[in-house]
């Protein structure tokens, strides 16, 4: 089981390979790549600074993949989510899920991430021209949720 | 038996308290560790404690608030109840990936 919080970027193709290195049973990868767009709610975004709960994190991220190995067994996932200071096009976060088939891989990949963005201890803060804000939580990440039975509050 | 009743003292729970994100700017601080008077059993008691303080920590913690909170790191309501020595962190919906 992988999960890693850092402050450097990553390499998708390095993180893939060593995810399935020496695993003749992947028939499948599925990758997610979050990235720092330049505008949000109608303001340019300079720049991105990522907060997070030391400790917190690292346990919440590693339930996350014990609930999706559960739900496709034999799927392996990886989670790489950076923090401090980021800048639009710098990338934010990784999942990687592999699987013997497709499905299972895409699947698994979408629940990480659906459930990363409700329940793990993250906070975007961003800087725009008229000052610093942080980021709110959006009913719709609730709602993706949902879609997999489970329940969050988060926006609320 | 709590350490000190044996010699007549209350006993007292000590918590570490963390704050985050527009939270821990609201307050002006990051963690501080507490001895909570008797009758705070709850993390919902310890809100409402801290609420009494005022000013920003009256109006943060405010109910109706988009507030969640974390009971030794994992993510719970305000029905849990405390133990001595544990973490408890108040923080806003989380924005993250």
């Amino acid at each position: 089981m992988t999960v890693r919080v850092q402050t450097e970027d990553f390499d998708l193709s390095t993180e893939v390979a060593a995810l399935r290195a020496q695993n003749p049973k992947v028939g499948a990868v599925a990758c997610f790549v979050g990235t720092v767009r330049d505008i949000n709610e109608g303001e340019t975004v300079q720049a991105m600074e990522l907060e997070h709960y030391p400790g917190m994190t690292e346990k919440s991220l590693e339930a996350i993949v014990d609930a999706a190995r559960e739900r496709w067994p034999g799927t392996e996932v990886l989670i790489v989510h950076r923090v401090g200071k980021l800048m639009p096009l710098d990338q934010i976060v990784l999942v990687a899920t592999t699987s013997k088939h497709r499905g299972n891989a895409f699947a698994s990949c979408e629940f990480v991430m659906d459930y990363l963005k409700t329940q793990a201890p993250f906070w975007k803060k961003e800087k725009t021209a008229s000052g610093e804000r942080w980021v709110d939580a959006r009913v719709a990440d609730d709602e993706a949720l949902a879609r997999w039975g489970l329940k969050s509050q988060n926006s609320r | 038996m709590a350490p000190g009743a044996a010699i007549g003292l209350l006993p007292t729970m000590n918590i570490q308290l963390k704050y985050f994100a527009s939270v821990r700017e609201a307050l002006g601080r990051s963690h501080e560790v507490v001895d909570v008077p008797e009758g705070i059993a709850t993390l919902g008691d310890v809100r409402a404690w801290l609420r009494g303080r005022g000013g920003v920590w009256d109006e943060t913690l405010a109910e109706g608030r988009a507030l969640r909170m974390a009971f030794n790191h994992v993510m719970t309501n305000e029905d849990v109840r405390l133990t001595d020595g544990c973490e408890v962190a108040f923080f806003p919906p989380v924005t993250g990936g």
